[in-house]
């Protein structure tokens, strides 16, 4: 049972045969079954099985299927279809500002070095008890909002700094990754980690301009985040 | 040399909060002034002249100039970080902004004691 019948422009690019990147118009048909961009692009594919983009979980949890859509940054599987007006193409490109591999499929290396960057683990040099190393429910606490990043990458290929500066710059996911390290009581090298992001490009190119909080799919906050980095920093030096 | 990215400089929070700070001198300021303005202040020379020379007011206009000069080094330093890349222009543009602040501080130093 056909419902509705969408249009769409999809950014297209396979570097082994096209020259540049082009849009290409194409429209499918969807069901009242199919409730998430995610459903449409699925059957897209067999309109056109050459279109390739990442899909994993389909439900917010993986961060495989993050995109732009309409010029907004965000997952596939979690955009509404019915929140799209009728008669006006939905447009999907790549996640901004990383090298695009094929179609929407991005070039992940970068942010992902960014993230590594930060030794996203817990130090602690204490020899582990024979159960778990145990917090307090108030420090256990203080880790809401910074522990349920899925790495989709949204936010940081939404900032301008992170365009500018990818190599340089640690970007949102990386710097709350970053605080919810070095708010863990248990961790033991939170000096070590600000000294590591006490530099002009890492840390302080963020300007809050809160793209950032603007798209993640999460509602986390790494503005939040960042702006307790440069607390911490600035009561070590006073 | 080997072109790697090398990031670790170990600073910019002096700066990141000389910023703010700056920018707090440089609200409050521009509010006693155009409070004055308001107040006749700057209706004609002799009352411009009576209101800027007195010492207070010498003393903030010169916080004022220094904290103007020292945001717009770290503003500008940041646009010169965000789009030039090659170190070399970068250094030479750090170096001619900075000389040029520093005229500017200078000069306006100059005007303020000549009241």
């Amino acid at each position: 049972m056909t419902t509705r019948t969408l249009q769409f422009k999809i950014y297209r690019y396979d570097p082994d045969q096209d020259q540049k990147p082009y849009m290409q118009d194409i429209a499918v048909d969807v069901d009242a079954t199919d409730r998430k961009l995610l459903d449409a692009m699925v059957k897209l594919k067999a309109v056109d099985d050459s279109i390739a983009f990442r899909r994993s979980c389909r439900e917010g949890v993986c961060g495989s299927d993050a995109l732009n859509i309409n010029g907004r940054n965000g997952l596939a599987c979690l955009a509404d279809l019915a929140s799209f007006p009728d008669g006006k193409p939905i447009v999907l490109r790549p996640l901004p500002g990383l090298p695009v591999i094929r179609d929407l499929i991005v070039d992940m290396t970068q942010f992902f070095k960014q993230y590594h960057s930060i030794k996203p683990y817990l130090i602690n040099n204490d020899p582990p008890p024979e159960r778990e190393r145990l917090q307090s429910p108030e420090d256990r606490e203080e880790l809401n909002g910074l522990y349920e990043c899925i790495l989709c990458a949204c936010c940081s290929t939404s900032c301008p700094s992170f365009w500018w500066n990818p190599d340089k710059f640690v970007g949102p996911a990386g710097l709350l990754a970053a605080y919810r390290f070095i708010a863990d009581t248990r961790d033991q090298a939170t000096n070590e980690r600000l000294d590591n992001l006490e530099d002009p490009y890492r840390l302080f190119r963020c300007h809050t301009i809160m793209n950032c909080v603007d798209v993640c799919p999460k509602g986390l906050n790494p503005t939040k985040a960042i702006g307790k980095i440069k607390d911490m920093m600035v009561k070590r030096a006073i | 040399m080997v072109n790697r990215k090398i990031v670790g400089a170990h600073y910019g929070l002096i700066d990141w909060l000389a910023q703010r700070v700056t920018g707090v001198v440089m609200v409050i300021y521009t509010l006693v002034v155009a409070i004055a303005l308001r107040q006749g202040a700057g209706a004609n020379y002799a009352s411009w002249h009576e209101f800027m020379s007195g010492g207070l007011m010498r003393f903030a206009t010169f916080v004022f100039i220094v904290s103007l000069c020292w945001h717009a080094w770290v503003g500008v330093r940041d646009i010169w970080m965000d789009y030039v890349q090659p170190a070399g222009i970068k250094l030479a543009l750090h170096v001619l902004t900075l000389l040029a602040l520093i005229g500017c501080a200078g000069w306006a130093a100059q005007i303020i004691w000549r009241l």
